[in-house]
C-alpha cells in the first residue's frame, strides 16, 4: 500500500522529538546530583527523589490527589451510568437537552469554572472544604465517564436485555446480571479516565484549594511560580513515570486510541 | 379495568377494535436515572455560573470591598481600558497562532501515523496522544527548563552557530506559543486522525490509477476529506488555548498576561473579583460562540460529505 | 379475517392486535387464533408488521390495541419478564459473558430452580439441540449455527407456554439454513410446544409451518395451510408473494349454462369460488398452464428461454403478457413468434375480486 516517504519519516521524527522533549528534559534534569538545574552530566543521583520525602507537603498533596480522584470518579461512575443508560435506552423529551447539559462542562474553561466554583463555594460554607474539591471534580470529570458508558451501552445488543426479561429476570437482575457486565468495560475505562482527568486538574483547582487541602499539581504549580529548582523536576518526574505506567495499562486493557476517540461503537 | 370485565366486552365487540389495553409503562423511568445527573449539574454548574454572571454586575472599592449593586461598569471598564484591549487581543493572536501551528504540523502527522505499518503505528500513537495524559504543569515545566537562558534550546541554537546571543523565550509570546502548541497538539491529531478513519485508502490508489501524481492526490482528494476533522480540531484547540491557564501562568509569568492570568491575579491578588468575573463570563461567551458558531458552520458545510 | 374460529382450541389469540407509529399503522387489526401444538408462521416482505406483532406479543412493544390472550388469560397485561414465553432472536441475543451452558441455565435460575435439577435440565437441554459437549464454550468461540441451537436451547428450556422465533435463520448460510430447517422441525415434533415463527421467506415458511399467516402493510392477507396459500391465493398479493403466479385482469358474471364464469380476453373460465360479479383477476400458476388446441388464450410468444429442466416462455395476449413453464420431455413446442393458445384446468386457478388496493400491492410485490 502507499508508503511514507523520506521527507514524511524526517518530519515525524521531529514531530515526537518535539512531543518528548520536554518530557524527556523534566526526567533528565530529576537525576542530577547537582544543587541547582542541570543536566546528570556528573552521574545520576537519585538526591532529589530522597528530597520529596524531606517536603511532606508534596507528599500529603499527592495522597490528597488520589484520594480526590477516587471519590470524585467513583462518584462521577454513580451518576453517569444510569444517565447513559436513559440517553442510549429510551426515547424522551428532552434527551437531547440533558445529553448536551451533562456534556456542558467541556466548552467551560476550567478558568471560568474555578472563579465560578470560588464564589460558589465561599457562599455556602464550603470553600477550602475537601467535599468542595469533590464536588467540582465531580461535574468536570463527569463528560469524560458518560462518553465512554454511552459508547458502551449503544454498542450493545438490546435484543440481549430483551432475552434476559423474556427469561424472566426483572429490570434489576437484568441490570446486575447482564447489561453491567456488558458495560463493564466502558465503566472501567471511564473511571480510569475520569480519575487521570481529576489527577491532572490545575486549572480549576489552583481557584478552590486551600493551603490545606490542595492537590498535587496545584503545588508544583505554586512552588514553580515563586521558583524552579531540581525538586519540582523529581516530582514531576515520579508524577511522568506513574502516568505513563497507567497508560500501558490502559493501552493494554482497552486501547489508547478508543479511549481518547471515543470509538467504542464499532 | 379488571381482566373479567375485559373477556366479557371482547365478543361483543367482534367490529369495533377493543379500547387499548397496555401494561403499564412508566414514562419518568429516564427522568428518574438521569436526575441525580440533573441535579448535580443544574446545582453545581448552573447556578454558579449564573452566580458568576451576577458577581460581575457587581462593583468593587480598594476599600469597602464588593458593592451589591447592578451595574455594567465593569464590562465598560473592559471596554473602554487599553489595558484590557492588549490582554484580550494577545490572549487571542497568541489562541490564533497556536491553532495554526497545530494545524500545520498535527494533520500531517496524522496523516503519516495511519500510513505506518502495525507495531510501529500504535507506539507512536501512544507517544503523540500519551502527553494528553501528563499535567499541563509538568509538560510546561520541561518547556521552562528547555527555554531557560541556559537551556538546552539556547546551548544548541548557539552551538549549531544559528544565533549569537541567547534568544528570549520565557516571558515572550514565543515562548507561549511554542508551549501551547505543544499541549494542545495531540488534540488535533486526535481529530484528523478521527476523520481519516472514514477514509477509503483504495480512493487514494483510484486516484493513483487515473493518473494523478502524489502531490495532486493529496491536494484533491485527501485533503478535501480530512478539512472537517481540521476544522473541528482547530475549534478544540482554539478554545483551549483562549482559556488556558497553567502554560502561560508559567512561561509567561506576570509580565505576559492573558486572559486567564488576567482573571487570576484579579481573584487572588488584587481581590477585584468583580472585574475578575467579567473577565470570566468574557472568556465564557467568546467560547460559546466559537465552539457553537464553528460547529454550525463546519456541520452546515460538510452535512452533504458526510452522512 | 379470523383464523379457524372458537372451536374452543384456540391457546393463543390476537383479537384486532393494532399498533401505530405515528400516522403509519405498523399492525392494523390483526386477528388470528393459534392451536396448542401448532407452529405456524407469520410471513411477509419487510414493514409487513410481523415483526412488530411478535413483539407485541413479547411485550417488547405496548400495543395501541387490541388483545392477546394465552390460554384464556390476558397476556398484555403482564410484564415481558412474567409472560414465560421462549424466545429466539433474530440476532440469537446470547449473553457473551456466559458460556453456553450458563446461557441456558440464565432462565431456570431466574425460576429459583435448585442447582441439581438445573444442571439436568441445562445437560437435556444441550442434548436435544446436539450440543452436548458445547456446554463450557462462550458465544464468541461458537459457529452461527451452533449459537442458534444454544438459542434455541436456551428458550427451550423453561419450558414456554409458546415459543416465538424472530427470523431464526435469517443469519445462516443456505446448507445450514436447510439442516436447521430439518432440526426446527424434529423439535418442535419432540417438545410439541407451540410455536410461531416470523420470517420473509416463503419456502422456509412453508417448510416449517402447519399454517401460513401471510401479512401485508400490517394486515392479515390469508391464514390457510402451506398448500392451501399456495393453490388457492384470497387475494393477489398472497398469490404473488408466494411463488410466481400470472395475474390476468378480466371479467366475472353469469354464464351461459347458468353457474359464474370469469372473461379474460377472448377466453371464458367456469368459477367454482364466490365471487361477486364485475371486475375480477384470475391467478394461475405458470407451471399449470399449457398449449392446447382449442378454448383457451390465445397469444404470440414473445421469448423462450431454456433452464435445463425446463422452458421458460413468454406470451403476449390481449389480457397482458404471462410465463408458462414447460417441462423439457422433449415434446414439440411453438417457436418464438409463433401464435398460440395457452389453457389450464379451473382448478388449477384462483379468481379473486380486483380490488384496487390489492391490485397495486401485486405491482409492488412482482
Amino acid at each position: 500500500m502507499n508508503r511514507n516517504g523520506p521527507i514524511a519519516l524526517i518530519f515525524h521524527c521531529l514531530f515526537l522529538g518535539f512531543l518528548l522533549a520536554p518530557i524527556l528534559i523534566v526526567c533528565a534534569v530529576a537525576f542530577t546530583s547537582q544543587g541547582y538545574l542541570s543536566l546528570p552530566t556528573e552521574g545520576l543521583s537519585l538526591r532529589w527523589f530522597r528530597a520529596i520525602g524531606d517536603n511532606p507537603e508534596f507528599i500529603r498533596a499527592f495522597k490528597d490527589s488520589l484520594l480526590l480522584g477516587a471519590v470524585s470518579s467513583t462518584l462521577a461512575i454513580l451518576v453517569a451510568v444510569p444517565a447513559a443508560l436513559a440517553i442510549a435506552r429510551h426515547q424522551f423529551f428532552g434527551r437531547e437537552a440533558i445529553q448536551a447539559l451533562f456534556l456542558s462542562p467541556l466548552m467551560v474553561p476550567h478558568i471560568v469554572l474555578g472563579i465560578a466554583f470560588l464564589r460558589f463555594f465561599t457562599m455556602i460554607g464550603l470553600g477550602g472544604t475537601f467535599a468542595g474539591l469533590v464536588l467540582s471534580h465531580v461535574i468536570i470529570i463527569l463528560p469524560f465517564a458518560l462518553r465512554l458508558i454511552l459508547a458502551a451501552s449503544t454498542g450493545m445488543d438490546r435484543a440481549v436485555e430483551n432475552a434476559a426479561a423474556s427469561l424472566g429476570a426483572s429490570s434489576w437482575t437484568c441490570f446486575r446480571r447482564v447489561t453491567l457486565p456488558l458495560i463493564l468495560p466502558g465503566v472501567a475505562s471511564g473511571w480510569v479516565l475520569a480519575f487521570i482527568n481529576s489527577f491532572d486538574e490545575v486549572t480549576m483547582t489552583v481557584f478552590i484549594a486551600s493551603p490545606e487541602t490542595t492537590t498535587l499539581p496545584v503545588r508544583l504549580f505554586l512552588y514553580i511560580q515563586d521558583n524552579i529548582d531540581p525538586l519540582v523536576a523529581a516530582v514531576s518526574a515520579v508524577l511522568i513515570f506513574l502516568t505513563v505506567a497507567a497508560m500501558l495499562v490502559l493501552d493494554r486493557v482497552y486501547g489508547l486510541e478508543r479511549l481518547l476517540v471515543g470509538k467504542g461503537r464499532d | 379495568m379488571a381482566a373479567s370485565t375485559e373477556t366479557q366486552v371482547s365478543g361483543a365487540q367482534a367490529s369495533a377494535p377493543p379500547p387499548p389495553r397496555r401494561r403499564r409503562r412508566w414514562p419518568l423511568a429516564p427522568y428518574l436515572l438521569s436526575a441525580p445527573g440533573l441535579a448535580l449539574c443544574a446545582v453545581l454548574l448552573l447556578v454558579p455560573l449564573v452566580m458568576t454572571f451576577l458577581l460581575s454586575l457587581n462593583s468593587f472599592s480598594f476599600y469597602g470591598g464588593i458593592q451589591n449593586v447592578w451595574q455594567l461598569g465593569n464590562y465598560a471598564d473592559i471596554i473602554a481600558d487599553d489595558y484590557f484591549h492588549e490582554v484580550f487581543l494577545r490572549t487571542f493572536r497568541i489562541a490564533a497562532l497556536v491553532t495554526l501551528l497545530c494545524a500545520v504540523f498535527g494533520a500531517p502527522e496524522a496523516y503519516i501515523l495511519r500510513r505506518m505499518k502495525s507495531p510501529w503505528r500504535g507506539l507512536c500513537l501512544l507517544i503523540v496522544l500519551g502527553p494528553l495524559l501528563i499535567s499541563v504543569v509538568s509538560r510546561t515545566l520541561g518547556w521552562a527548563l528547555l527555554f531557560g537562558s541556559t537551556g538546552l534550546v539556547n546551548q544548541g541554537l548557539m552551538g549549531l552557530g544559528l544565533i549569537a546571543t541567547p534568544i528570549e523565550f520565557m516571558y515572550t509570546e514565543t515562548g507561549v506559543v511554542i508551549a501551547l502548541t505543544h499541549v494542545l497538539v495531540p488534540f488535533m491529531v486526535l481529530s484528523v486522525w478521527a476523520s481519516l478513519q472514514r477514509l477509503d485508502p483504495q480512493v487514494e490508489n483510484a486516484a493513483l490509477s487515473l493518473g494523478a501524481g502524489p502531490l495532486t492526490v493529496m491536494r484533491r482528494v485527501v485533503l478535501p476529506q480530512i478539512v472537517p476533522g481540521i476544522l473541528s480540531g482547530s475549534i478544540i484547540v482554539f478554545a483551549l488555548a483562549a482559556s488556558a491557564f497553567a502554560t502561560p501562568a508559567i512561561i509567561g509569568g506576570r509580565r505576559l498576561k492573558v486572559a486567564a492570568t488576567l482573571a487570576y491575579d484579579e481573584f487572588l491578588n488584587t481581590l477585584n473579583w468583580p472585574l475578575g468575573a467579567t473577565v470570566a463570563v468574557l472568556l465564557l461567551i467568546a467560547n460559546i460562540v466559537i465552539i457553537v458558531g464553528c460547529n454550525r458552520l463546519v456541520e452546515r458545510r460538510y452535512k452533504q460529505v458526510f452522512e | 379475517m379470523k383464523g379457524e374460529g372458537d372451536d374452543g382450541m384456540a391457546y393463543l389469540v390476537l383479537d384486532q392486535l393494532t399498533k401505530r407509529f405515528g400516522n403509519w399503522t405498523a399492525v392494523d387489526h390483526a386477528s388470528l387464533t393459534v392451536e396448542k401444538g401448532e407452529l405456524i408462521s407469520l410471513l411477509g416482505p419487510s414493514g409487513c408488521g410481523k415483526t412488530t406483532t411478535l413483539q407485541m406479543i413479547a411485550g417488547f412493544l405496548d400495543a395501541d390495541g387490541g388483545r392477546v390472550t394465552l390460554d384464556g388469560k390476558d397476556l398484555l397485561a403482564k410484564k415481558p419478564n412474567e409472560r414465560g414465553l421462549g424466545i429466539v432472536f433474530q440476532s440469537y441475543a446470547l449473553f457473551p459473558h456466559m458460556t453456553a451452558a450458563e446461557n441456558v441455565a440464565f432462565g431456570l435460575e431466574m425460576r429459583k430452580i435448585n442447582r441439581a435439577d438445573r444442571e439436568r435440565m441445562v445437560a437435556d437441554a444441550l442434548k436435544l439441540v446436539g450440543l452436548e459437549q458445547y456446554g463450557d464454550r462462550h458465544p464468541r468461540r461458537m459457529s452461527g449455527g451452533q449459537q442458534q441451537r444454544v438459542a434455541l436451547a436456551r428458550a427451550l428450556v423453561i419450558k414456554p407456554s409458546l415459543l416465538l422465533l424472530d427470523e431464526p435463520l435469517s443469519n445462516l448460510d443456505a446448507k445450514m439454513r436447510e439442516e436447521m430447517q430439518i432440526e426446527l422441525r424434529r423439535i418442535q415434533r419432540t417438545v410439541g410446544t407451540t410455536m410461531i415463527l416470523v420470517t420473509h421467506d416463503q419456502s422456509e415458511a412453508m417448510a416449517l409451518s402447519d399454517r401460513v399467516v401471510v401479512m401485508n402493510k400490517g394486515r392479515i392477507q390469508q391464514v390457510a395451510t402451506p398448500q392451501d396459500a399456495y393453490d388457492r391465493p384470497a387475494n393477489a398479493f398472497v398469490a404473488n408473494f408466494l411463488g410466481r403466479t400470472n395475474l390476468l385482469p378480466g371479467m366475472v358474471g353469469a354464464g351461459a349454462g347458468g353457474g359464474t364464469v370469469i372473461t379474460v380476453a377472448d377466453s371464458v373460465w367456469p368459477v367454482a369460488q364466490e365471487v361477486p360479479a364485475g371486475p375480477g383477476a384470475l391467478a394461475v400458476r405458470p407451471e399449470k398452464i399449457g398449449f392446447v388446441d382449442a378454448g383457451g388464450l390465445s397469444g404470440t410468444v414473445l421469448a423462450r428461454v431454456f433452464q435445463g429442466t425446463q422452458w421458460l416462455f413468454e406470451i403476449e395476449t390481449a389480457a397482458g403478457r404471462l410465463m408458462v413453464i414447460r417441462q423439457h420431455d422433449g415434446s414439440p413446442l411453438p417457436a418464438e413468434r409463433e401464435r398460440v393458445m395457452v389453457g389450464w384446468r379451473p382448478q388449477d386457478m384462483a379468481v379473486m375480486p380486483a380490488d384496487p388496493d390489492t391490485a397495486s400491492g401485486v405491482r409492488e410485490a412482482a
